[in-house]
């Protein structure tokens, strides 16, 4: 969702690093370039004129000016005070003894809040609590309904140890305005019956509201008062322009809030509420909205979300994604294939396959470091996988298992059944040939060099990254490198969106 | 008249919450004498209005000419300045609903997640069945949670056709059959809703597409119009999205909701000039009854009075 913010920084960064010694001017200049940038991201107005200010000054203040690599010297101020903007966070909820832990929800219609509410009882579900959700939305039509059928759809296809349960009063529901406190009985009794079934969690899902209608926001008030929940978070729809201010002050007034989750991030918002939110209210944003799926909720991190608006890449997260898609066992059997250069087709596709369960090539490529920037214009299809797939698919066991055997006739028959031409099986199957070469060649080697000999990533920032999970990722990077690589050649990079 | 007459009054009270937020401060502003730091301050209130950083130089630059040249001295005559820039920013557009010469009016409605379309739905099938014409509603919303049922209490309200199908279900069979019923029944509009996309959902919005498609190939030169419903609040992507929903369904005319917020609705200035869309309605309220259809000059005049 950055990519805007990204190309911007980089071009008001960039013009500074490429000089030995700059003047004060130049750095004011930038940070104009980077103020317009933030504006045309939705940043609202204050905040990015506060945020250029103090980059100013710090710049002033160090000693950006006389250091013999000034550009870098601002890029690191820059990252600091994004960070600075947006956190510090603690993700951690804090669960209280004996339960339920209430947590209560709100925000603006159609903020995405009933949503949140399934996404957030997933996230808990796969760590082992036990959660209730409530439905105090009564004015939206089939709203009570629509959390009924989400706290199912957690229970029954979401893996977790945990278990969501479901509470609502449907006879209770009213047009607009009519059912007004009915909410704070029904959060009430909520309460009741969770404790009663010992649950750990409550999330209450109260209706969307607008910040200046008096009755509704004194209605959340007589409910924080009546069960006085743990924690209240506002649901923000990453998209807001610059009224997320106004809404999100009113709301933090009323309630005092304890942080924020930001929806939709998965659009293409250039992110200015993500860079508003925590210096208006406050409050920061603890998790993040990422997808369509019901699990598709992330904690939020500054460091790297400041990191991917910089275009430094993010490969922390793609770490933690590749963790959740291959155990270590796994991992080990791999690597362990690998030493002996014994990777046959299937691992290749077993690979390609959690790969592809991670998000889009797209969203992957652009978390590695200086790739961002690359990619940014490339049309890059996952379709290309599903030829990959089908092309694998379409060999015997034995070819799998031994690509060596693939002769012409072979490929012939291959690309036949794939729907494929022989050149494209070809081009695979060196490819892969290639790769295991290289995996076989890098088991050898220690972390560090294994990662040095990724060329052409950003070795220093992979680097310095350490070395936990690093090696488990080579051959997923390699083979996105190379089906990259393969896409420039033929497509010329053609550009779909500007 | 209902939709399709202008009541003045409606429109300056759902905009006296943006009033309040942008002109009153505004206006306090210009009570002074003109200066330089009293046009910074404005640029900063027309940014924050979400007209956009482009509009805002564009604007900013034009007043300090005239300031500078002696043209404007006093703080009012840059409102009159303004007025007159924003109207001619809305030239002249087809913003009544275009009705099919025979049979019936499909009418496809689109949106991203939570831009309010069902809400939406609802107050143009009123303010239709208070004209006397027979609505029927087509409950594409597969997708979501509990959507069909949501447009299903709407249809019982109003007391309109509703069709449906199941959850999960192909929501392009469901306009299929909901065009088939709308020809057989001989209703005059049918309204369809969709699930809510991200415009950035290639294959969702392929999907949109492809009910278009159905569409057209069951009821002569439909749809009639296409709908983008856009939250008053969404800023600077509000753009983003018309242009790409415009992509998939050749979206005939905006639909503004929840402008009774603080939301200045600067946005409208944006997508104005960006992409030749006509907005054709705000939804100014909570309830079926709260919908306008858009009228710069009185939209103009009502933020400024």
């Amino acid at each position: 969702m950055l990519d805007h913010l990204t190309e911007k920084f980089n071009n008001a960064l960039r013009s500074l690093s490429g000089r030995g010694k700059i003047s004060e001017d130049n750095v004011r200049e930038a940070m104009a370039e980077v103020r317009n940038a933030l504006l045309e991201a939705d940043v609202h107005y204050d905040v990015a004129k506060t945020f250029c200010d103090d980059v100013v000054k710090r710049a002033e203040g160090t000693d950006v000016i006389q250091s013999l690599r000034p550009g870098e010297q601002m890029i690191k101020i820059v990252h600091d005070e994004l960070v600075g903007l947006m956190g510090p966070v603690d993700t951690h909820i804090m669960y209280v003894q004996p339960g339920p832990t209430v947590i209560m929800m709100c925000g603006l219609q159609g903020s995405g809040k009933t949503t949140t509410c399934g996404k957030l009882a997933a996230y808990l579900k796969k760590k082992g609590k036990s959660v209730m959700l409530a439905a105090a939305d009564l004015q939206r039509p089939a709203a009570v309904e629509q959390l009924r059928t989400l706290a199912t759809q957690v229970q029954d296809d979401v893996t977790g140890p945990g278990a969501v349960k479901f509470y609502g009063e449907p006879d209770k529901c009213a047009e607009y305005g009519k059912a007004v406190g009915v909410a704070v009985k029904v959060c009430r009794n909520a309460l009741k019956e969770a404790r009663k079934q010992h649950v750990d969690v409550l999330i209450l899902d109260t209706a969307g509201r607008l910040h200046i209608n008096d009755d509704l926001m004194g209605e959340l008030r007589q409910v924080d008062k009546a069960v006085q929940p743990h924690q209240i978070y506002l649901v923000i729809d990453a998209m807001t322009g610059q009224d997320a201010v106004n809404s999100a002050k009113a709301f933090n007034e009323q309630l005092e809030l304890d942080g924020v989750v930001l929806s939709k991030t998965d659009s293409d918002t250039r992110g200015g509420a993500a860079l508003t939110v925590k210096s208006v209210t406050g409050k920061p944003i603890k998790f993040v909205g990422t997808g369509e799926k019901i699990d598709a909720l992330e904690e939020f991190h500054p460091e790297r979300m400041a990191g991917r608006i910089l275009g430094m890449g993010d490969v922390v997260s793609l770490v933690e994604k590749a963790q959740e898609q291959v155990s270590q066992e796994e991992a080990e059997a791999l690597q362990e294939k690998m030493a002996k250069g014994k990777l046959t087709m299937d691992d290749f596709l077993d690979q390609l396959r959690s790969v592809r369960k991670m998000g889009s090539m797209k969203t992957l490529l652009g978390m590695l470091p200086g790739m961002g920037q690359q990619i940014k214009n490339m049309d890059i299809d996952d379709e290309q996988l599903n030829q990959t797939e089908a092309i694998i698919q379409s060999m015997s066991k034995e070819e799998r298992n031994n690509p060596d055997l693939l002769n012409q006739s072979r490929r012939r028959r291959v690309a036949k059944g794939s729907g494929t031409r022989t050149d494209e099986v070809s081009q695979l199957t060196k490819g892969f040939d290639m790769m295991s070469a290289m995996t076989k060649q890098m088991a050898g080697m220690s972390k560090l060099q294994q990662l040095r000999s990724l060329s052409g990533l950003g070795q220093q920032d992979l680097a310095s990254f350490g070395t936990s999970g690093g090696p488990r990722l080579k051959t997923k990077e390699r083979s996105a490198r190379k089906r990259k690589d393969r896409k420039k050649k033929s497509r010329g990079g053609k550009s779909r969106r500007r | 008249m209902g939709l399709f007459g202008f009541s003045f009054k409606k429109v300056k009270q759902g905009l006296a919450a943006t009033r309040k937020a942008l002109i009153d401060p505004i206006r306090q502003l210009l009570m002074r004498e003109l200066s330089d730091s009293v046009i910074d301050e404005l640029e900063a209130r027309l940014i924050q209005s979400d007209i956009g950083v482009k509009t805002t130089v564009h604007l900013i630059e034009q007043i300090r000419k005239s300031y500078k040249a002696g043209e404007i001295k006093r703080g009012d005559e840059v409102i009159d300045f303004l007025k007159a820039h924003l109207i001619e920013m809305f030239p002249p557009a087809d913003r009544a609903i275009h009705f099919a010469e025979s049979g019936p009016t499909v009418i496809l409605v689109g949106g991203i997640n939570g831009a309010g379309k069902t809400t939406s739905i609802a107050k143009i099938a009123k303010a239709l069945r208070d004209e006397n014409k027979t609505v029927m509603l087509a409950a594409c919303d597969t997708f979501r949670a509990a959507a069909v049922e949501q447009l299903e209490i709407w249809s019982q309200r109003l007391g309109v056709d509703i069709v449906k199908g199941k959850q999960g279900g192909d929501p392009a069979a469901v306009a299929y059959d909901a065009c088939e019923a709308a020809v057989a029944r001989g209703v005059d509009v049918l309204l369809v809703d969709t699930a809510g996309r991200l415009h950035t959902q290639d294959h969702l919005m392929r999907q949109l597409t492809k009910i278009r498609d159905v569409c057209a190939k069951k009821v002569p030169d439909a749809p009639h119009e296409v709908m983008l419903v856009l939250d008053a609040t969404t800023g600077q992507n509000a753009i983003n999205q018309a242009k790409l929903f415009k992509q998939a369904i050749d979206v005939t005319g905006l639909f503004l909701s929840k402008l009774d917020g603080t939301a200045k609705g600067g946005i409208v200035v944006a997508i104005r000039e960006q992409l030749d869309i006509p907005v054709k309605f705000i939804g100014v309220g909570e309830t079926p009854d709260d919908v306008e259809p858009f009228d710069p000059e009185k939209f103009v005049d009502a933020l400024f009075s």
